[in-house]
């Protein structure tokens, strides 16, 4: 095979001097950057080989895991935080008001886990929406205070896989059949004249009897609620489901029974502390 | 040289075996690995296969290409083990066929979602996110109250039992009342949590009255991540 190198008379770059069947071929220089880039990249490639665990059996010289990089910095986050973390763990509530830093410190690491945890049901900012309860306002349905929030939290609502967890179940007054469509019109009348919206006054009287005959023992005589029971206030006009005729008969018809997760396990006791902290401090806290 | 580059192309047996050579040497970096596959699953309590009705959710999960937004993989990082829990194992995800792995997100990841929410919360925002969440841009699913078509779960639980995944006799043989009990408030739910310990059973729907393909979904959502107890685990008595 001949290995005549020459020029190439349009190019001006040289052949390879390899002759097939007269078709010659140009020998054309790599750029020096590509080959610069490609050489760092072979003895980069090496060097990662040696140092990281690239094959069965060999960790590498720095022993590297991604898991053992995690547990180290979320140690040094921890250790971080730990003067505040450990103070807030054990200070009372009224420890905590007395130093605004801690304050300060819990509301932060509240909204943080609130964000996470708690906005997809209680909105962004914790107004709620249908069925999941405003925490600005001082109408709690558990107890307001941090220690029933607490409390809330870590057992969840009607949470089944939590022993502890709140129940209180309305009966359900249509489906059941404990009452008839008429007595649950009347009696929605006269749970709505109780916060003044009623606007069938008869109605609403023949409601009384049935009201203090069926709700009262949990609702209280005037409707003021119960929170130990977790049964709402009725005369304040908030409402979680809608205040009109139409949600209310469908409350006591079918009784809503709605469901908080318990955080207990998913969530630390400080984290938790924290986030009792935060929901207390948006306004309504007892 | 010792071999000329001229000497290579004009012998062509010298050139198939060199080449073979080259190619034994990617193929080998490439498949080495897949034979210690095995030992990278660490022996975890808990782990179990689906039960018929989160396998049903399971596909529609797969059908609705959740994936295309959502993770189940909560990366060794500390901001991903801050935000969604413990990071993921892959004994979590040895019985996934086909696994659900990712690190592209439009959504949240969900590889812990089992228990963060309610069912009626599920529901509610499968038929409208915005309805909850006012600055989603996850689609609505309100279709998915229609009712559940999986008379086939006994084939499927076979099909997955001849790749690997350990169903017994008993669980095969029972796919169709385990498919129900679950999302019955009044099944058999002792014999299901038999076979299937943590199961999440109860109507998921709000519609005790039938099985839609919400219920298979819920089902399966709400043990996203539940089976393994990381409560005393730490990275040494993860053993791979």
């Amino acid at each position: 095979m001949p290995t005549k190198v020459e020029t190439d008379s349009v190019t001006g770059t040289e052949t390879t001097g390899h002759e097939w069947d007269g078709i010659k071929e140009l020998n054309t220089p790599l750029p020096r950057w590509w080959l610069i880039v490609f050489w760092i990249t072979v003895i980069w490639s090496v060097a990662y080989f040696i140092l990281y665990p690239s094959w069965p059996g060999w960790d590498g010289v720095w022993n590297y895991t991604a898991r053992k990089d995690v547990a180290a910095r979320l140690e040094a986050v921890q250790a971080e935080r730990a003067e505040w973390l450990d103070k807030l763990a054990v200070a009372s509530l009224d420890e905590i008001e007395q130093e605004p830093d801690l304050l300060e410190f819990a509301i932060a690491g509240g909204r943080a886990a609130f964000a996470d945890n708690c906005a997809p049901c209680h909105g962004t900012g914790g107004a709620g929406g249908p069925g999941y309860p405003n925490l600005l306002d001082d109408d709690w349905l558990w107890g307001g205070t941090v220690e029933a929030i607490g409390t809330t939290l870590r057992h969840g609502i009607r949470w089944a896989q939590d022993e502890e967890t709140r129940i209180s179940d309305m009966p359900r007054f249509g489906v059941d059949e404990l009452l008839t469509a008429d007595q649950i019109g009347d009696v929605a009348e006269y749970v709505l004249s109780l916060s003044h919206g009623a606007t069938d006054r008869t109605a609403a009287d023949r409601g009384q009897t049935i009201y203090a005959e069926n709700c009262a023992v949990c609702h209280g005589p005037n409707g003021g609620g119960n929170a130990e029971l977790g049964a709402p206030q009725l005369n304040d006009a908030i409402w979680l489901y809608g205040g009109g005729k139409e949600n209310l008969v469908t409350t006591i018809s079918r009784s809503r029974r709605g469901v908080m997760p318990a955080w207990g396990g998913r969530l630390d006791p400080v984290t938790i502390k924290q986030l009792a902290i935060y929901v207390h401090s948006l306004g309504g806290g007892e | 040289m010792f071999i000329k580059h001229s000497t290579i192309e004009t012998k062509p047996l010298l050139l198939l075996v060199l080449i073979i050579i080259t190619i034994s040497i990617g193929g080998l970096v490439e498949i080495v690995p897949l034979y210690t596959v095995e030992t990278t699953i660490e022996r975890v309590e808990g782990v179990r296969p689906y039960t018929p009705l989160e396998q049903a959710g399971r596909n529609i999960y797969v059908r609705e290409g959740c994936y295309l937004c959502h993770s189940q993989m909560i990366r060794p990082f500390r901001d991903e083990v801050e935000r969604y829990g413990h990071y993921s194992l892959a004994a979590e995800s040895m019985y996934d066929h086909p696994f659900q792995w990712g690190s592209k997100r439009t959504g949240p990841d969900l590889a812990r979602v089992g228990g963060k929410y309610s069912n009626d919360w599920h529901v509610a925002h499968m038929i409208n996110p915005r309805a909850l969440v006012p600055e989603s841009i996850m689609p609505g699913y309100p279709f998915l109250m229609r009712e559940l078509a999986a008379d086939d779960m006994r084939a499927h639980l076979e099909t997955l039992r001849m790749i690997g995944v350990p169903y017994s006799d008993d669980m095969v043989e029972n796919a169709a009342a385990d498919l129900a009990a679950q999302a019955d408030p009044d099944g058999d739910h002792d014999s299901l949590l038999a076979r299937y310990p943590k199961a999440v059973v109860g109507d998921f729907d709000g519609d005790p009255s039938r099985l839609s393909e919400m219920d298979a979904l819920l089902a399966y959502l709400q043990m996203l991540g539940t089976l393994v107890d990381f409560a005393d685990a730490n990275p040494a008595n993860l053993t791979q």
